[in-house]
């Protein structure tokens, strides 16, 4: 029976639960349980055509849809926030095909999907949290070709990514990699963190939650289980340092938190607040005040 | 450094043949490298000089035939049966290889100091001030100026750039240098600052190393020994001074008597 | 007081209630029907059926109309949803040799069994602009050759009784074959998943990248062996049956190239093939693929790797149009915290460079 049949209103009702056809969500289940065992080895895997297009979350948005189950609660954040177009999109994207409920509190949510951020809030065991990433490679603009790339992998051939610190170093006279900052996980894979800048590097160190990566356009899906060692990539006299803001956010006063600066009038005001927005709402709710709260 | 006859040899190569398709690279090929020794391979292009070196320093499978090395703690070593990791990681510890080309043997997108440094990090090096250290020491020993420790490759001569890629390839201590045509390309007056140069380091660090040239004069000044290779094959092998005083084979003498003498 | 942008969610819908709107465009203009696409723009829904590997003319001209005939779009719409249909398994080879031809030209020979049979093309067109077609003027009844002609044989048959042509691969070799829709591709590939993802790779690519090997990068002396155009029989095993169950016919452009080659270490002199097999009726895919194909097989023929084209990591990771177009297309997504990591950085770096210039300027007075 052609799709056309059921008349265009029902078309979504054909698709199965989170979209994904079941064999297609056992492939991506089979890929995340390797993924699993050989903490951030990027394993390929079949990457399907999504109906959102490449780079914009497809690999995210299958390990959600392989492992999404009609009890979960589902947050979905872009640059930290759960407000931003392409968040709302795939919320919706999953209300639509999942019927799941969602929610914007990290605390309340069983799985976060995530582009560029981790949350604020610390996660806990049980929490899985699924990172969209552009590029898995954390070798890729030093060396282009996957043949050696792989090789590099296999054989432990990591100089070439302290010829890049090291460079930073005797350019700039510190490391002036600020997101998709490099790291090691278990003492074993160079693994990229996505574009998440390096504020977020440590909170990946011992997480108590399952962190699973999403590479759809790449075909590669990664993990960093519960309590991995994930250590960011320095020099002993240079150690990885993440960055610092030097005010509190404008609205809810929080320090140690990644700011987004906002920019508030045409005559170059600005501001500073908080990039995740749910830890910002909550820190109001609960009276903390910044300079600019109403 | 003189060699002793009673030492071990550091490289054994027998009978070594490589074939592309029907056409023979290099055929039957054997011989004896001793620690401190420097030997040239001499021949025209095509004779397949650069084919064995490729093979002997395992940047390309030999078709038949065995190498053999002796590695640091003593025991000689097939090198047929290292692991890829192993051998990369012989590659890049304890070998060097410097190419005609430097281009070829450089990252040109990063800084001298960088260049010299990478394989330090490879080993697992971690003191960016020691490292960098170590690379303006080589630096100095290749005879490149302190403030050009940030510039990039590109901005350098060719005769710094060669000068350049030996230090990259010195700064682990290798014992074992691979050499195809270090000279070639350059300037004469620039040819010969680096032959001294190299003539300088091989004496001081005691290194092997085994040189492929189609110009007789850097087989004279730097090596002891010599063989001399036509259409694949070795055809004579001797010292160096006997075989260019008194060459055997009729190609020898072609050879050297085609050289201007001065 | 400040108040965070709130409200995406509104601006979304606004939005692609516009999108609908301006799809449909003028009301008083006649609302555009499936049949129409299908009849009078075949050849772009060939395109969306072959690059968006999934043979529909229905869905394909849906899709078409749905994409306000933006193709790409249109084939990232056929793809996301052929994703999700089932695989039941996979059809016996298509012999091409059985085509029920409409179309088939060699340019190797002037003529051959069967003949030279032009078919519905744009060769020899003038091209000019013929006011009739847009006041609708009814075309003449073509001459048609009969339905139930006898099967041409391929000109590859021919050479190929010669030895002069290299064999085709032989299925027999490969009895079930790589699915790159199911498996991850990993590269070095097999030639059968190349040709898959040369088949559904994008044809201005493929176009660009075969025409450089006619222009000297990795140049492959290639005549167009044969071109056919018509219908083949799907046929599919099923294990309760002795024979092949058949499924349907499906429209298909097959195109040999022939490739005069001098032999290398790995092969002798002899003419090599390159193949393009594409859906529908896609002549210029076809021979782009087919160009593409033979660049490619540079490594198992022994020849030197000079030029792009004969790149496969290159070639293919690049050729697909669904993934190129997303990943081009996502640098419009915010990119609001690692711009603000950068923002800081390079006011950092500005700051240190004033201090220095500051404290020389000290130095200097």
């Amino acid at each position: 029976m052609s799709a056309l049949d059921a008349g265009n209103e029902q078309v979504i009702a054909t698709y199965n639960f989170a979209y994904l056809d079941e064999q297609t969500k056992r492939m991506i289940r089979r890929a995340l349980l390797k993924g699993i065992a050989v903490p951030g080895y990027q394993v390929p895997f079949a990457s399907r055509e999504m109906p959102m297009p490449y780079g914009w979350g497809t690999g995210g948005v299958q390990v959600t849809a392989a492992i999404i189950g009609p009890d979960d609660r589902l947050k979905v954040i872009d640059q930290g926030a759960d407000d931003t177009t392409n968040a709302i999109s795939i919320r919706k994207f999953f209300e639509r095909t999942t019927g799941v409920e969602t929610t914007t509190a990290t605390a309340e949510a069983s799985i976060i999907q995530t582009r560029h951020r981790i949350p604020e809030t610390p996660l806990t065991a049980g929490q899985i949290l699924v990172f969209q990433v552009p590029i898995p490679e954390p070798l890729r603009f030093l060396e282009p070709r996957e043949t050696e790339t792989r090789t590099m992998h296999a054989l432990e051939e990591y100089g070439v990514m302290h010829v890049k610190l090291y460079e930073d170093i005797a350019r700039h006279g510190h490391i002036a990699t600020t997101y998709a900052y490099p790291v090691k996980v278990e003492g074993r894979y160079v693994t990229d963190p996505s574009p998440t800048p390096k504020f977020d590097n440590p909170k990946m160190h011992r997480n108590p939650a399952l962190q699973l990566f999403g590479a759809g356009r790449e075909m590669r899906i990664y993990a960093i289980p519960p309590w991995t060692e994930v250590v960011s990539l320095d020099f002993e006299d240079h150690p990885f340092e993440v960055q610092a803001f030097d005010r509190p956010c404008a609205l809810c006063g929080a320090e140690d938190v990644f700011l987004d600066e906002v920019i508030t009038d045409d005559r170059g005001g600005r501001m500073f607040v908080c990039s995740d927005t749910d830890h910002c709402n909550r820190r109001q709710a609960e009276g903390h005040a910044g300079e600019q709260a109403a | 450094m003189s060699m002793q006859d009673n030492d071990p040899p550091l490289m054994r190569v027998s009978n070594l043949t490589h074939m592309y398709g029907d056409r023979i690279g290099c055929r039957d090929v054997s011989f004896d490298l001793y620690p401190g020794e420097v030997l040239a391979v001499v021949g025209e292009s095509g004779s397949g000089k650069t084919t064995l070196l490729n093979c002997v320093s395992g940047r390309q499978h030999c078709t038949a035939g065995t190498i053999s090395y002796r590695m640091r703690d003593g025991r000689l070593q097939d090198l047929n049966a290292l692991s890829e990791a192993e051998r990369r990681f012989l590659m890049r510890t304890d070998w060097g290889f410097v190419h005609q080309n430097p281009a070829d043997g450089l990252r040109m997108n990063v800084s001298a100091g960088a260049n010299v440094g990478e394989r330090l990090m490879a080993v697992g090096q971690r003191h960016y001030g020691r490292i960098r250290e170590t690379a303006d020491d080589w630096l100095g020993r290749v005879e490149i100026s302190h403030d050009r420790i940030d510039d990039r490759p590109g901005t350098f001569s060719g005769g710094m750039r060669q000068r350049l890629q030996i230090a990259r390839n010195l700064v682990t201590g290798p014992r074992l240098v691979f050499m195809d045509e270090p000279t070639g390309g350059l300037d004469v007056s620039v040819q010969a600052r680096l032959l001294d140069l190299l003539r300088g380091l091989v004496d001081d660090l005691g290194l092997s190393a085994i040189v492929v040239t189609h110009d007789l004069a850097v087989a004279r000044l730097l090596s002891q020994r010599m063989m001399v290779m036509k259409d694949g094959q070795v055809i004579e092998t001797g010292l160096t001074d006997r075989v260019l005083d008194d060459p055997q084979a009729p190609y020898t003498q072609l050879l050297v008597s085609s050289i201007l003498q001065v | 007081m400040y108040v965070a942008v709130k409200g995406g969610e509104t601006a979304i819908d606004n939005a692609h209630k516009l999108l609908a709107d301006r799809r449909r465009g003028n009301r008083d203009v006649a609302d555009l029907g499936l049949d129409q696409i299908m009849e009078q723009l075949s050849l772009a829904v060939d395109r969306v059926m072959s690059e968006g590997a999934l043979y529909d003319r229905e869905l394909a001209a849906l899709a078409i109309k749905q994409a306000r005939g933006d193709l790409i779009e249109a084939i990232f719409l056929a793809r996301a949803y052929r994703t999700t249909l089932p695989r039941f398994g996979y059809t016996q080879p298509v012999d091409t040799g059985r085509m029920q031809v409409e179309r088939r030209i060699s340019a190797c020979f002037k003529d051959l069994p069967g003949g030279q049979l032009l078919g519905p093309t744009f060769d020899y067109t003038h091209r000019l602009l013929d006011p009739a077609l847009a006041g609708g003027a009814a075309p003449e009844t073509p001459e048609v050759r009969d339905p139930d002609g006898a099967p041409m044989m391929r000109v590859s048959d021919f050479l190929g009784q010669e030895g002069l042509l290299e064999p085709a691969p032989d299925a027999a070799d490969k009895p079930v074959p790589d699915d790159i829709a199911r498996n991850p591709m990993s590269y070095p590939m097999d030639r059968d998943a190349r040709l898959q993802a040369l088949a559904r790779g994008d044809e201005g690519f493929l176009l660009s990248m075969g025409y450089s090997t006619q222009r000297g990068y990795a140049r492959s002396h290639p005549f167009a062996g044969e071109i056919r155009i018509g219908e083949v029989e799907l046929e599919i095993a099923v294990p309760e049956l002795d024979f092949a169950a058949p499924l349907g016919r499906i429209q298909v452009t097959e195109c040999q190239m022939v490739n005069q080659f001098q032999g290398s270490a790995k092969a002798p002199p002899q003419f090599t093939r390159g193949y393009g097999l594409v859906f529908g009726q896609a002549e210029r895919k076809s021979m782009a693929m087919a160009l593409v194909d033979r660049a490619l097989r540079a490594t198992e023929l022994g020849e030197d790797l000079t030029a792009p084209a004969q790149d496969e990591e290159f070639v293919i990771a690049h050729s697909d149009n669904v993934q190129a177009t997303g990943f081009v297309e996502h640098l419009k997504l915010p990119h609001y915290v690692d711009f603000q990591s950068e923002l800081n950085l390079v006011r950092r770096m500005r700051a240190e460079v004033e201090a220095r210039t500051e404290t020389h300027q000290e130095a200097a007075e």
